[in-house]
């Protein structure tokens, strides 16, 4: 998986939890929360998701690494290679 | 001590058939029920009364998705009767605005969706959703409400069984006489066709409707009846102390005559007859009112075999025969048992009564039980009436909760 194709994973999941927001224009570089109507709420709810579709889990402790779309490929990526190569 | 007068000034609903009083009144006297087939998990196909308003009318896609059902009714139903009451919501002093919605249950729901998710994850509680909580918890409907209109004065949920969506009311116009708000939205509401466990608990009761016929299920009075039609809906109104309505203009659509509230203490489920007229007589005195004033009974007769009987025998008690300009009706042969907001519902389909003096009737009845034969009783097609100046409204509920509201024609 490239970071890319990582970065429209998580915007799938976004447009799912915040169906109303418009996500064509999501700055990747810039934190999440200030572009768009997140809460902490909606943050577990993709933490979850990723559990839920993909099996990828991310400790409370990373949270913070979901921040960005940029901050969240550059730490899910790896964990979906990882997942990919055990499979 | 004389308490203020209260009055309804606005209604909002969405019921099995229709969306807003106007159109639930209309398939009443037109004879249109509104039970239809739903797949119910574990079940399969069965008979439900469902609504079909349009919840983004008034939520954003994501309250929709974080809220439940019971919240979204809730919300429809508080946004519908604001606006029809006229009153200027915007600008109200949101502080002084009470919320009181009648449940008969709540969490129900939203706990059997997620064991059926996480039971896709080999039963890991890990799956459990972080919204379980705040969908769960028994204020949620009137929580949910509040959030939505920005309402910071009291909101909560009153637990009566299916005597609930009357106690809504009830429990309002003691809180606007208290002074305690200026302004209360107040009924019932029910989500319980989304839980496959109510539709299973009437089954193994032996009392759960079956018909080959969605329309012609819910019989009351009926020899053939063989039980409920679960369905969900909601109705809330707008109440305000009557110097305020005046003030403002308001329309009224009739006032808080007089309640009664009392418990069986005889059994968990099986109705008590004694108990129930003792509640209809106290809600009548309360009113000062006596049998043969009030002109319209609404009962609660869900047609069970039973309980409609014991229905009858409480209003054959109090009306008995001499009460000629007493008419009966029953609501749920068109719309179902709405649980939860039946009382207000069924309370909300004969106010019109008090404009078009006719009364709607109770459908279904292809042949009349002898032991449900009661003077006045309308059954199959509306009936004018000299006078409808009073109506009764009964509802009834699971562990002994009875609650009897009459509302009167406004009259200066």
């Amino acid at each position: 998986m490239t970071n890319d194709e990582c970065k429209k994973v998580v915007l799938d999941i976004i447009a799912d939890i915040a169906p109303d927001e418009d996500l064509s224009n999501v700055k990747p570089d810039v934190r999440l929360r200030d572009q768009l109507q997140l809460d902490s709420m909606d943050f577990l709810d993709i933490v979850m998701e990723l559990r839920k579709r993909h099996g990828i889990e991310v400790p409370e402790a990373d949270y913070i690494r979901l921040a960005s779309l940029d901050s969240s490929a550059e730490y899910l990526t790896p964990k979906f290679n990882a997942l990919a190569a055990k499979s | 001590m004389i308490l203020p007068r209260i009055v309804i000034t606005g209604v909002g609903l969405t019921a099995p058939n229709g969306n807003s009083l106007m159109e639930f009144r209309r398939n009443l006297l037109a004879g249109v029920a509104g039970i239809e087939w739903l797949e119910v998990r574990y079940m399969g196909r069965l008979l439900a009364g469902v609504c079909h308003f349009d919840p983004l009318r008034h939520q954003k896609r994501k309250e929709v998705r974080v809220g439940t059902r019971a919240g979204s009714i809730s919300i429809w139903c508080a946004r519908e009767a604001l606006a029809d009451s006229g009153i200027g919501f915007d600008a109200f002093p949101k502080d002084r605005v009470g919320i009181y919605i009648g449940c008969t249950e709540h969490g129900n729901v939203e706990t059997e969706n997620e064991i059926f998710a996480i039971s896709k994850f080999g039963y890991d509680t890990k799956y459990w959703s972080h919204y379980h909580n705040p969908r769960t918890v028994a204020n949620n409907p009137a929580g949910e409400a509040s959030l939505n209109l920005g309402v910071t004065g009291p909101a909560y949920t009153i637990g009566a069984a299916c005597a609930a969506g009357n106690m809504g009311l009830i429990h309002a116009s003691q809180m606007l006489r208290l002074g305690e708000v200026d302004l209360a939205v107040c009924g019932g509401v029910s989500e319980s066709i989304h839980t496959f466990g109510i539709f299973a608990g009437f089954k193994s009761q032996g009392a759960l409707a079956t018909n080959d016929v969605p329309a012609k299920a819910s019989r009351p009075f009926d020899k053939a009846r063989n039980g409920i039609v679960v369905s969900e809906g909601g109705c809330l109104y707008t109440l305000e102390r009557l110097d305020d309505a005046l003030a403002r203009g308001a329309r009224i659509y009739g006032e808080i005559a007089g309640y009664g509230v009392n418990s069986d203490a005889s059994d968990y489920v099986l109705p008590n007859p004694a108990r129930q007229a003792e509640c209809v007589r106290k809600s009548i005195a309360h009113a000062g009112l006596t049998p043969p004033d009030i002109h319209i009974v609404n009962t609660h007769a869900t047609a069970t075999p039973l309980g409609d009987i014991q229905e009858c025998e409480a209003i054959r008690a109090v009306f008995g025969t001499g009460c000629p300009d007493t008419y009966i009706n029953n609501t749920k042969s068109f719309i179902g048992h709405c649980m939860g907001a039946a009382g207000a519902l069924e309370l909300a389909g004969n106010l019109p009564s008090f404009d078009d003096l006719t009364v709607h009737p109770t459908i279904n009845v292809d042949d009349l039980d002898p032991a449900c034969a009661l003077p006045g009783l309308v059954f199959n097609t509306p009936v004018k009436a000299a006078r409808v100046d009073t109506i009764l409204n009964n509802s009834f509920g699971m562990l002994g909760i009875n609650s009897t509201l009459i509302v009167k024609r406004f009259v200066t």
